[in-house]
């Protein structure tokens, strides 16, 4: 199937996002949209398939000129859109999310409940994963969950699947499942839109590569013709400089040790020790229990058992408040359901963590309110309106801004920070790694857990490698490389 | 954030108080009797018990709860305070003690939804039967009456509460309704206590998003136990103020006053999924019920017709409100 975009605009109030915005796609390609947050890609995708309404402009499939209405009708002609955001319904089980709207029937509104488990079992095995079918969607990981967003657009059957950053909740293995299938589903015709911040994944998979910056069309190239420098250069108008900016820091005393920390079900005998001004890199497959440790020293797992040190002192940390006390930080994995509050403005997320700084004897402050959110927004270049601006208008970037400025300003001692970058355009992520050296150079001890692996590899001074809940090593990061990683994530020793 | 509003915004923010006032316009207009200002000053005490109540159920409701016992802790407390006047407590310990145990009784909600993990509807409709059958228990079913009478000392102070009051020396021919002073000096209090200090913006958080504000240091269990904590003693509190006023304590009181109470924090704008809304919304919501009670009374309309008006006026604004 051919598409051609051209000439889109579209606004929202007095806000336009696409200008003059176009897209070329061609039969059985894997043709990647790139561009920072905010840039326009999933707008026009949304266009594209009737989400939204454009404008101005025109738009050919095959040659004829069309204007879905809606997301269905887009479906009907073969055009499937699968949302970075999962879209399902949790309290349900898997097999009826893949035929919410589209059950089997045996007539009279009767459910052929037989036929439907091995439809979906075919395209289960056609995906080559494993999840039970009867599983409730709320029981999954997210990777898993991700996984049956993407067998329910296989069930129609599409003619192009546009994928808006659907690797981002998954694991290195998983996300090789994917690609493996999409690899297949281009052979058999079907063209694919890719939408990533992954620029790694964009050069291995991708055939062609379409940039977009400020909701403009900016060019479209070969991926073998150019370099991941040059798609940089166009997605921002400049020069980035190095993607992990240099740190020079000399490391202090052990901030942290952390000595047999285990739980009856996620992890077992964990120990790792932090210094003042180091970053510790912790990389694993997802489900490994990264993030479950993570809540564990935050006092978060209240079955969890085993020591924790600071300063060399044993601390007792039963829950988050007795963390913070100890001086630690916890930027969660999901900025969405625990990083913030979504609904509220930036002021009160960044003030919600530092209540006795804007206040005088529980008496909120109005001019230290102000002053400290303002210096937040300034510090951390946070793109918003005002203090008042709410959290869920803000870009992916800028919400993970608002809460590295919440914890920051609690001036922790030891900051857990559990895949800061995720869903974060190439330039916030710089701004991010910015923020974690100049951290690491106040002294700070950093905990970075992160499953992007040339991140933790940039990133970090050592690497903690946890398997199924175990430590399976703790390496230096100017030796290591992904191999290495990776053996000791699937349970390798090197 | 623009500075200039457009009508919708202002309608949306303040939606409540153009509704009153559009109410009170209206009835004003077509009924003389309406707008006395003893009428008013009479409007304002009739308002004071629901209003009470309602301030209380705002905190819960910020905090994602909801309170359904408060028409039992209302009845409770008020029987338990006439148990103690019959005992021949004085004034001032048979008011304390409704008070403590009003406050109490909104605490074991509380640890029912906290601790005991039951959703606060259920918690709260556990607690609001069994509150109202000790009632009926401590009382045997039976009223108490001459109350002011059987006080050993203090009758003042017990019949100021719901029946007194305040004359202001500049004008003397105006009587203002304790409860009504009652009804302003509590909102100025839960106004300062949820915009002005850290504990209102732990409530708030706690109601947006209980995760997160639990990962930033806020004991979201204490909040919660303390929102039910204040709902009870609110409750107890407008209890005491009814049987001061009548005179007399049966265990049928305030049986479903938790709608009116609902309804009122609804029609202030308050999200009923917690952590948005505004304690002024609330009084707006408490002047509608009120004012609609005293003019559809004083109109002549039938209580069957009234329901259904109410439920109407309740059903516009609500819907009026949520298109934002």
């Amino acid at each position: 199937m051919n598409i051609e975009m051209r000439g889109i605009n579209k606004s929202f109030g007095t806000n336009q996002v696409l200008k003059d915005a176009g897209f070329l796609l061609k039969d059985g390609e894997v043709h990647a949209l790139m561009g920072e947050n905010g840039a326009g890609k999933s707008t026009l995708m949304k266009i594209l398939t009737g989400v939204y309404t454009k404008d101005a402009g025109t738009i050919f499939v095959d040659g004829v000129e069309v204007n879905y209405k809606n997301p269905q009708e887009a479906e009907k002609a073969g055009i499937v859109f699968i949302y970075q955001e999962i879209n399902s319904l949790f309290d349900l089980t898997v097999e009826e999310n893949l035929f919410m709207g589209k059950e089997i029937t045996k007539g009279f509104g009767i459910c052929d409940k037989k036929a439907m488990r091995e439809k979906a079992q075919e395209v289960m095995d056609r995906l080559g994963v494993s999840i039970p079918i009867d599983a409730v969607m709320g029981d999954l990981s997210v990777g898993q969950q991700q996984m049956v967003e993407i067998c329910k657009a296989l069930m129609v059957d599409a003619k192009v699947l546009i994928m808006d950053e659907p690797t981002a909740a998954l694991t290195q293995s998983e996300t090789e499942v994917l690609f493996e299938v999409m690899k297949g589903l281009v052979e058999k015709g079907v063209s694919i839109v890719y939408i990533s911040h992954r620029m790694e994944e964009i050069f291995e998979l991708c055939d062609r590569i379409t940039i977009l910056r400020d909701g403009s069309y900016i060019g479209t190239e070969y991926i073998k013709d150019i370099t991941m420098d040059d798609v940089v250069k166009m997605m921002i108008g400049r020069e980035i400089g190095e993607r992990f900016p240099q740190r020079d820091v000399t490391m202090g005393e052990e901030v942290i040790r952390v000595e047999n920390l285990s739980h009856p079900r996620y992890f077992k005998d964990v120990n790792f020790s932090v210094r003042a001004g180091e970053v510790l890199g912790v990389s694993g497959l997802m489900g490994a229990g990264r993030t479950e440790v993570m809540h564990a020293i935050f006092g978060n797992m209240p079955e969890a058992t085993g020591k924790i040190f600071i300063d060399g002192k044993e601390v007792s940390i039963r829950n988050p408040r007795e963390a913070i006390a100890a001086g630690i930080g916890f930027i969660t994995e999901d900025r969405k359901t625990e990083g913030l509050l979504l609904e509220k403005p930036i002021s009160d997320n960044i003030e919600v963590a530092n209540l006795k700084k804007v206040s005088t004897r529980n008496i909120l402050n109005p001019k230290k309110q102000i002053e400290l959110v303002k210096r937040g927004i300034e510090e951390f270049r946070i793109k918003c309106f005002g203090p008042q601006h709410e959290c869920h208008n803000l870009s992916g970037g800028n919400q993970q801004k608002v809460v590295l400025a919440k914890w920051i300003y609690t001036e922790p001692k030891i900051l857990i920070l559990d895949e800061p970058t995720r869903g974060v355009d190439i330039g916030a992520k710089k701004e991010i790694y910015s923020v974690i050296n100049d951290l690491a150079a106040k002294g700070v001890a950093v905990i970075l857990v992160s499953s992007e692996l040339p991140e933790v590899l940039g990133m970090s001074d050592r690497i903690m490698v946890v398997h199924e809940g175990h430590v399976t090593g703790i390496i230096d990061a100017a030796t290591a490389d992904q191999e290495k990683v990776m053996t000791l994530a699937t349970g390798g020793s090197l | 954030m623009k500075k200039e509003k457009n009508i919708g915004a202002i309608v949306g923010e303040y939606g409540a108080f153009i509704a009153l006032l559009i109410l009170f316009v209206f009835l004003s207009a077509i009924s003389p009797e309406f707008r006395q200002p003893s009428n008013l000053l009479n409007l304002l005490r009739q308002a004071s018990f629901n209003g009470l109540i309602a301030f209380g159920m705002t905190c819960v409701i910020l905090a994602d709860g909801i309170d359904l016992s408060v028409g039992s802790v209302f009845a409770l407390s008020a029987v338990i305070c006439a148990e103690l006047i019959m005992m021949g407590m004085p004034a001032i310990v048979c008011i304390c003690g409704a008070l403590v145990a009003g406050t109490l009784m909104g605490v074991l909600s509380g640890l029912l939804v906290t601790k005991g993990r039951l959703q606060p509807f259920i918690a709260t409709l556990v607690t609001m039967t069994a509150y109202r059958g000790l009632a009926k228990i401590l009382t045997d079913a039976k009223p108490i009456s001459r109350l002011a009478e059987s006080l050993t000392g203090g009758s003042f102070l017990f019949k100021a509460l719901g029946k007194g009051n305040l004359v202001p020396i500049f004008a003397k021919n105006i009587k203002f309704p304790i409860p009504a002073v009652i009804l302003l000096l509590s909102f100025a209090i839960f106004y300062f206590m949820l915009n002005k200090t850290t504990y209102g913006r732990k409530v708030y958080a706690t109601g947006s998003n209980a995760k997160c504000a639990n990962l930033v240091g806020v004991d979201t269990q204490k909040i919660k136990i303390s929102t039910y904590a204040i709902s009870g003693f609110m409750s107890a509190l407008a209890g005491l103020m009814m049987i001061s006023r009548v005179n007399s304590a049966q265990p049928t009181l305030g049986q479903s006053y938790e709608l009116d109470a609902i309804a009122a924090v609804a029609l202030g704008g308050t999200s009923m999924s917690g952590g948005r809304g505004k304690i002024s919304g609330t009084v707006a919501g408490v002047l509608i019920i009120a004012a609609l009670n005293n003019g559809l009374n004083i109109l002549g309309v039938q209580s069957y017709y009234q329901d259904v008006i109410k439920a109407i006026v309740i059903l516009v604004a609500v819907l009026s409100d949520r298109k934002r």
